[in-house]
This record gives C-alpha cells, sequence and structure tokens, in this order.
C-alpha cells in the first residue's frame, strides 16, 4: 500500500473538546510503534465513545463495503474487506462483534457517511465500521474507512489507503490493528505472519538413504492466507526462527550436517553465521530481541551446548557448560537472560541463566518439558510444551508467581508454542482432530483456540514481529 | 575410490583375458547375510598393495571371491543392503545395552574388513519426545556410538554423526514396539 491518510475533519465536533483527540490524531498518522508494550487498556477516555457500558465489550458491526466502481473486483475486494476486518476484530476479543449474518435488515450505505446509524443501533452496535472500495486503476483500489458511534452519531476515526487490488486483505489486517490501537490502546497482529516448517511439497531428500521426506519452511498471514514458501533445497530444515526486525528467518537445515542458516527473506541472501562443519553442528536457533544475536545448539565441543553468537558471525560465546543435553534457548524480552532445556537432573526440564551465564536457575519440575518461548513484555512468561500422557501440552509458567497454566488439554500432542508479537496468542502445533500436525491458535488464557493449516503436516511455528 | 576402480579394472581385463579365470571372478557370489563370516583372504591387505600397472600386461588374477560383492556396488545399493546393522537404544537413554554393544563389535568388523568406507552414524528417536530435545538426543546417540568406535581404534575421519531427531522414524507405527525400531542409531555409507 502506498499512502495511509487519516481523515481528521470528519471527527465529530464533540471529540474536539475531548483531550484525547491529540492522541488519536498522532496515534494513526504514525506507524505503530513496535517497541511500546503497554498491557491493552481496559477503559479509557476513548473507550467511552464506542460502546458506553462500562467494562463490557462494545459491540461493533463491519458491512460489507460500498463498491464505488461497480465491477466484479471491486464488489469481491468490498466484501472480503468487511469478511477480513470482521475476523481481525474478533480475533482480539476486545469487541464483542455483531454477527455478519444478522445485517440483512438494515439498508445498506448509500455513502460512506451515510448509513441507517438508527437500525444499526437497534441491532445492538455501539459502532459501526462503514467503508468504501473504488477501483482507480486497472489492478489499483482505494480503501476509505470511517468507524462511527452510533449513539453520538459521529465518526471517530477514519482511514483511506491506496494500493495494489491484491493486497485488499492487507487493508484490512491494517485497518483492525489501527482500529485496535485507537480504540483500545492494543498493539494488533492482523498484519504479521506465522513461518513453520510442512512435508506439504514433501519430495525424497538428496541423500544415500531412500525415502527421507523434505521438510521446507513456509509462511502464512497470522489468519492462514497468502502461503509463501522460503526454503527450496529439498532438504530436511525446521524450527524456523523469525528475527524481531523483521528482515530475516533463521533456521537449522541439514546440506548435509545441521547448521544455522540465516535467511535474509527480503534480499534472498543467505547466510551461516554459526560456520557450520561436520564436527560443529549447529542446531534450534533463536533471536535475541534486537535481532543483533543468535543462540543455538551446537556440539562444536563434544554435545548439545547453547552458545550465543553475533549475527555476523563473530564473537561466538558458549553459554552452558554441563555433560548433558542443552538446548532450546530463548531470550528473555529485554535479552538479559535466556531460557533453555537441560535433562541434566535427568529429564528434560526448563532453566533460566543470565546471558553472561551466571544465576542459573530452575524452572519447571515435571517429566518433560521443552521449547521455552519467552513471551513479549508487558507479560512475563515461559509457554513450553511439557509431556501430560503419551503426549505433549501447551503449558505458560509465569515467572513472576511461578504459577502454571495449562492452554491444551491432551487432545493431540501439543508442541512448539510461539508468542504474538503482542503476547496475546499462542501458535504451536497439534495433532489433535486428523492425526497431522497442523498449526493451532490459542490465546495466552486458552481461550479462542483456531486451526490456520490444512495441507499436508505443518509445524514448528515461529510468529513474525 | 582409486583402489576399487582398479580392482574394477582388473576384474575387466580378467573377463578379457582368461578363460577359466572368467567363471572364477564374475560367477554370481551368495546371496550376502550380515552374518557370514569374513572370508579367508583379507581384502584390506590386498587393496593396500594394488597399484595400476600397464594395460599391455595382464596383471595376477584380482584375489576376489564370495561376499566381496559388496565393493562393486554402489552406495545406494550398499545402503539399501548394508552389512552395518542399526543400534538400537533404550527410552530417552544414550547408554548403549548389551545387544548394542554386540551390533557395534559386528560393524566394527565389517568396517575392519572395507578400511575404506567411510560412515555417518545417524541418531534417531522415536515420536515421544519433543521434536526439539529429540535433535539433542539423537546426536547424543550418534556420538555415543561413534566414541565407543574410536575406542576399537578407528581413526576419527572415517566416522561421522548427525542426528535427524525423530524427523524420519524406521516405522510409522505408534505403539511401543515402533518406538523400539526408531530408538536406534542408523549407519549410513558413506565413501567407499
Amino acid at each position: 500500500m502506498k499512502t495511509l491518510k487519516p481523515l481528521h475533519q470528519i471527527i465529530h465536533a464533540l471529540l474536539l473538546t475531548c483531550a484525547c483527540l491529540g492522541g488519536v490524531g498522532m496515534i494513526f498518522v504514525q506507524q505503530p510503534d513496535e517497541s511500546e508494550t503497554k498491557p491493552p487498556r481496559q477503559r479509557s477516555a476513548i473507550d467511552l465513545v464506542i460502546g458506553d457500558r462500562i467494562g463490557a465489550q462494545p459491540r461493533l458491526a463491519v458491512p460489507d463495503c460500498i463498491a464505488v466502481t461497480r465491477d466484479d473486483a471491486s464488489q469481491s475486494a468490498a466484501t472480503s474487506m468487511a469478511e477480513v476486518l470482521w475476523n481481525d476484530l474478533d480475533f482480539e476479543r476486545e469487541f464483542r462483534m455483531v454477527p455478519r449474518d444478522t445485517y440483512a435488515s438494515i439498508d445498506p450505505a448509500r455513502s460512506i457517511t451515510n448509513l441507517a446509524l438508527d437500525a444499526w443501533r437497534e441491532l445492538g452496535a455501539d459502532g459501526v465500521v462503514s467503508c468504501a472500495v473504488e477501483r482507480i486503476r486497472e489492478d489499483q483500489i482505494r480503501v476509505t474507512a470511517r468507524l462511527f458511534n452510533v449513539r453520538s452519531r459521529g465518526s471517530t476515526f477514519g482511514v483511506e489507503y491506496t494500493g495494489a487490488l491484491a493486497n485488499t486483505r492487507i487493508y484490512a489486517h491494517q485497518l483492525s490493528d489501527e482500529i485496535h490501537r485507537n480504540q483500545r490502546g492494543l498493539k494488533g497482529i492482523a498484519r504479521s505472519k506465522i513461518a513453520f516448517i510442512s512435508d506439504r511439497d514433501s519430495t525424497s531428500a538428496l541423500g544415500l538413504v531412500e525415502y527421507r521426506p523434505t521438510k521446507e519452511v513456509y509462511f502464512t498471514d497470522y489468519d492462514g492466507f497468502n502461503l509463501r514458501r522460503v526454503t527450496v533445497a529439498r532438504t530436511l530444515n525446521n524450527n524456523p526462527a523469525w528475527s524481531p526486525n523483521g528482515l530475516a528467518i533463521a533456521y537449522t537445515a541439514w546440506r548435509p550436517y545441521m547448521d544455522v542458516i540465516v535467511s535474509h527473506i527480503f534480499e534472498g541472501r543467505l547466510e551461516t553465521p554459526a560456520n557450520g562443519t561436520a564436527d560443529a553442528q549447529n542446531w534450534l536457533p533463536a533471536w535475541s530481541p534486537d535481532s543483533s544475536q543468535l543462540a543455538f545448539t551446537s556440539n562444536r565441543d563434544g554435545q548439545p551446548e547453547v552458545y550465543v553468537i553475533n549475527a555476523n558471525g563473530t564473537g561466538v560465546r558458549r553459554l552452558t557448560n554441563h555433560p548433558s543435553i542443552d538446548t532450546s534457548p530463548t531470550w528473555s524480552p529485554q535479552g538479559h537472560q535466556l531460557a533453555f532445556v537441560s535433562d541434566r537432573s535427568g529429564a528434560p526440564q526448563i532453566y533460566v541463566v543470565g546471558v553472561n551465564g551466571t544465576g542459573l536457575r530452575r524452572i519447571t519440575f515435571e517429566s518433560h518439558c521443552d521449547r521455552p518461548t519467552w513471551s513479549p513484555a508487558p507479560y512475563n512468561e515461559i509457554a513450553y510444551s511439557s509431556r501430560t500422557g503419551p503426549g505433549h501440552d501447551i503449558k505458560v509458567v509465569d515467572l513472576a508467581t511461578n504459577e502454571i497454566r495449562q492452554l491444551t488439554f491432551g487432545l493431540g500432542t501439543n508442541e512448539s508454542p510461539s508468542y504474538s508479537p503482542n503476547g496475546r496468542h499462542i501458535a504451536f502445533s497439534s495433532t489433535r482432530g486428523t492425526g497431522n500436525k497442523q498449526i493451532w491458535i490459542v490465546g495466552r488464557d486458552g481461550r479462542g483456540l483456531r486451526r490456520i493449516t490444512a495441507t499436508g503436516n505443518n509445524e514448528m511455528p515461529s510468529w513474525s514481529p | 575410490m582409486r583402489v576399487n576402480r582398479w580392482t574394477g579394472v582388473t576384474r575387466l581385463l580378467s573377463i578379457v583375458v582368461g578363460g577359466t579365470l572368467v567363471t572364477a571372478c564374475v560367477r554370481n557370489p551368495p546371496p550376502v547375510e550380515p552374518d557370514v563370516p569374513p572370508p579367508p583372504l583379507a581384502p584390506a591387505i590386498e587393496e593396500s598393495t594394488a597399484r595400476p600397472t600397464l594395460p599391455s600386461a595382464p596383471p595376477s588374477p584380482p584375489a576376489i571371491v564370495g561376499d566381496d560383492d559388496f565393493k562393486f556396488r554402489n552406495l545406494e545399493e550398499l545402503n539399501r543392503d548394508s552389512p552395518l546393522r542399526a543400534v538400537f537404544f533404550d527410552y530417552d537413554s544414550t547408554e548403549l545395552n548389551s545387544a548394542g554393544l554386540s551390533t557395534l563389535d559386528h560393524n566394527a568388523d565389517v568396517l575392519r574388513r572395507y578400511a575404506t568406507w567411510i560412515i555417518t552414524i545417524e541418531g534417531h528417536c522415536d515420536e515421544r519426545g519433543t521434536p526439539e530435545y529429540n535433535l539433542g538426543l539423537g546426536e547424543r546417540r550418534a556420538v555415543v556410538v561413534r566414541e565407543y568406535l574410536l575406542t576399537l581404534g578407528f581413526d576419527a575421519v572415517r566416522i561421522q554423526t548427525i542426528s535427524y531427531g525423530k524427523e524420519f522414524p524406521f516405522d510409522p507405527g505408534h505403539n511401543e514396539e515402533a518406538w523400539a525400531n526408531n530408538r536406534r542409531a542408523h549407519f549410513v555409507i558413506t565413501e567407499h
């Protein structure tokens, strides 16, 4: 998308007296501040604009956009915008979304500002997203959108996007993120992506042993759409790790021995910063929060230990030193500590250690724990996979209270949790249902479970920033 | 490799030159079982002394008998019907048990006979562990096997290791029997 133009002038006169107006304007002319990690607001002056029942979720309706140009592509984009936006807004559970199949009795808006607000109010909506799609060139559309308060009858928020027709879903995702930021002070994740490995295009790996199915790295939007393939090497690959600056995906590849490959996905450039050899193999990369360093597991000193290296391949240093398996590193949100897995107690458990190697602390005391993933701030918790029976379940340990909460309960085996960039959701792989491994998402509170892949086996998700 | 190529050449020459020799050299060997004892003549000695001479002078007949057939297979065939057996492990264990040790002694005999072979020991796990931890577990299994072979005097450069975790189960089942089959160190011949 090329432009992103707020429509200040439409903001309701009442709001002009509101002290929050400056905040509103500031918020949506800026790109969302990725480093801002305040917890979502429960209530604010803005909340009072849409939804006046204190403590209750505002109820939002998202009818089809108006197709200003009447061709099929415009009409299809107009419907798609509304569907995708409704799902994006529903995902964070900040709003109670009025189901789209209840809108039939309400006359379609004649223009973006001329809609039947009383009818929407009768339907129980506190706010309505009014939007329009106009095809301005063969492959270009303009999307305009406003959020109306059905009681004050004012528009509290507006945007305009111009760009490729093919990017309709992205405009909906962007609009959702802006509504969440504007109305709820929340960093939405609708534009984020999830990398994972899949055998969907599996062939037999190159090598001397028959039938070794390959797994390649892919990513999709957070909702499972827009599949893109990253690796084409026809080897086994796993454990993709999206760099926190969004520019690279690191993963483990067998070419033919294990090494960490960093794929700069916007440049098509590959690096092997850990400099693997047959005698110094490297796997399970994990980025530091500032994307400047990688932690990984290596056997370079004879057995699996955790190492840290600068992303440019310099300054390798050993973090763990124990004659057991030390592996699966993950960084704390500030980069001062790492969690990792060690079986030094006899079974794999999660430990935390300072980035300088001091202050070792055991975190879990269960039968088998693996793949710790430290949450982003403001939460301070570690999600992990814990054996609970024949398979594993996803659990979360709160590092302040040591309380453990379980998010899955024995349906299939549930492994490899990865946090969304706002910390509110966890992607993981599960064999529930068909027995095939698929990527699922669940809220950090255990609610909102949904599946985002369906083809082949898909596992080891890594959520993009 | 050069030795093998030469042995191949001598064999070809034998076919061209020799009458009765031909049948001696190219008759089909009996099916090879891993349990067949080594032939009386140690091929390692022959290989280390074999040097190419002139094509005009017929070489002395190569001493090829019985199950030395392994030397003439390509790597794919060799690995499909390998004389090197997998070593199996107990659950979540990287220790060699008595069955594993006797398998390794068998494999050591094979590796002594075929002194040019370079192998990769693959560590594998059953499906019950998590995929991340299993990469480390498989790595440890491969290294334990390699270290045992090194104590028997093998050159370290002949034996490499790799872990595949639980990525390539040998047995696709989901029961104790399948799991036991999948907790293994698998031997792959990468050069011969």
